[in-house]
């Protein structure tokens, strides 16, 4: 995993969880910054569309920590679902 | 003064048959009507299997023109109020017009000719907008058109509070014949949700099943959608015995809280109050509650949490009494859940014959109820509930009394 993708991805975290993206941490867990069930999957909608790329729900309910998504999606990324180099989706 | 309330008449539209008859028996065989998807293209969803109501053949019960002007979810809503006033033999008097209410519930009404416009507008760039999708899209279309059908002048109105918005329906109208506002409610709700739109929408809340709906059983894996309406006549028993009219069940009691709580996540504090109310609304004690119909899901948070609602309000009642899902077999028609399970409730007091919950597997310890598994089974219980809870934490519950 790239730190340019890690950062990334802590970015759409943030981002999405409307906070300063200095208090995303790779290992923070989902419960410590306050990320609930509803909030999670609303992150893996930011994350799929800024990298292109399908995460299946089985694989979601993995995933409960920055690390897990950050594993999670560069898994996705190498495997060629999507490009860390494409384009985002949705410019927003 | 308060007045007894009774049930009618009956009329059903959904995943398990188009006409009340067709439903029981299904019901009885715990038959699921769940099937792979065919209203939308379903290889562009992660989900591929669905509660549709197929074959329904709209010409079959209206002119086009009327086609024209009513949504499917509005269709289905008509559709479940005609069978019922046949059920019930009613005649519309003019005295009776005025006596009589509509309530009903829908959680996304015409969502389906929304999305067909927002397709016409945005993708294929037509400028114009189809001028019947505003009354084709609008939550009250069914009972608007159920009070032009039938002439029913009374206070007529659509509830909409997601998954419970057919049981709050069914329970507004139940308080307006017990307080007398009206002698006769047509109640109920529909729903009609397979539009593509809606369903990615479903997609992206990652809590429809990839297979089929398994409610309270260990390796459930979500909800499966359906679709349908479903409507009661509620009536005084004073008018239905004068009339000699076959009588179903009676309506005892309504229960409805909030959890103040979480938009998706359920409490099961805010459901056990819901359940407490409506057996006290209904002057009954918890013992005398032989079957719940559950809200039952399949998703993991659903059943675990109704579980420890029902545990919290019987106590070691929770027992000895039956509880079964038909979502597993009619699929979760949302809006029209409520409805729809009320005609099952009622059904099972009225035949002594609990429907089950089907394609149950094995048992799980966060849901140690029983939960009548695959097979109906013969039982004459004295009173039931139904359990309606919507995101969003409203909580809607039935209180229902064989009638003997």
């Amino acid at each position: 995993m790239s730190d340019e993708l890690n950062q990334r991805i802590i970015k759409v975290i943030a981002d999405t969880q409307h906070i300063p993206v200095e208090t995303v941490k790779l290992d923070s867990t989902f419960a410590e910054l306050n990320i609930d069930s509803l909030d999670g999957i609303n992150i893996l909608f930011a994350l799929e569309n800024e990298f292109n790329i399908s995460v299946p729900d089985e694989a979601a309910k993995e995933i409960r920590s920055v690390r897990d998504a950050v594993e999670g999606v560069t898994k996705l990324v190498e495997g060629g679902t999507g490009g860390a180099s494409s384009e985002p989706v949705h410019a927003s | 003064m308060r007045q007894r309330v009774v049930v009618t008449g009956l009329g059903v539209v959904c995943a398990l048959g188009h006409d009340t008859a067709c439903f029981w028996e299904s019901l009885r065989a715990g038959h699921s009507g769940i099937e792979p998807i065919e209203g939308v293209d379903r290889t562009q969803l992660r989900f591929q299997n669905g509660a549709e109501v197929r074959g329904f053949d709209s010409s079959r019960y209206f002119e086009q023109k009327d086609i024209d002007l009513l949504d499917r979810f509005a269709q289905f809503c008509v559709v479940s109020a005609r069978e019922a006033v046949a059920d019930a033999g009613l005649e519309f008097t003019p005295e009776l017009r005025e006596r009589t209410g509509i309530v009903t519930g829908s959680c996304v009404g015409g969502q389906a000719t929304e999305d067909e416009g927002f397709v016409s507008l945005y993708r294929r760039n037509n400028p114009r907008g189809n001028p019947l999708t505003i009354p084709r899209v609008m939550n009250n279309a069914g009972a608007s058109r159920i009070s032009q059908e039938f002439g029913i002048v009374g206070p007529a109105w659509t509830v909409s509070t997601a998954c419970s918005s057919s049981n709050h329906a069914i329970g507004q109208a139940f308080r307006m014949v017990r307080d007398g506002d009206v002698e006769v409610a047509v109640a109920g709700g529909s729903e009609a949700i397979f539009s593509m739109g809606f369903l990615k929408s479903w997609e992206a809340m990652r809590v429809v099943s990839p297979d089929t709906c398994r409610p309270f059983s260990k390796d459930r894996r979500g909800l499966i959608l359906g679709e349908g309406g479903a409507c009661l006549i509620l009536e005084t028993l004073e008018r239905a015995r004068a009339r000699g009219a076959k009588i179903h069940a009676e309506m005892v009691g309504f229960g409805m809280s909030a959890d103040a709580h979480h938009i998706t996540q359920p409490l099961s504090g805010g459901a056990a109050r819901a359940m407490r109310l409506a057996i006290a609304d209904g002057g009954i004690q918890p013992e005398q509650i032989g079957y719940i119909n559950a809200h039952g899901t399949g998703t993991t948070a659903n059943d675990a949490t109704e579980t420890a609602a029902i545990r919290a309000v019987f106590g070691k009642h929770a027992d000895r009494l039956a509880v079964s899902s038909t979502k597993s077999m009619h699929g979760h028609a949302l809006g029209a859940a409520g409805a729809i399970e009320a005609v099952a409730t009622i059904l099972g007091l009225e035949y002594g014959l609990l429907p089950p919950t089907a394609n149950y597997n094995e048992p799980d310890p966060a849901c140690d109820l029983d939960v009548i598994p695959n097979q109906a089974r013969a039982a004459e219980m004295e009173c039931a509930l139904s359990n309606s809870f919507a995101f969003g934490g409203l909580n809607a519950v039935l209180a229902l009394r064989r009638w003997v």
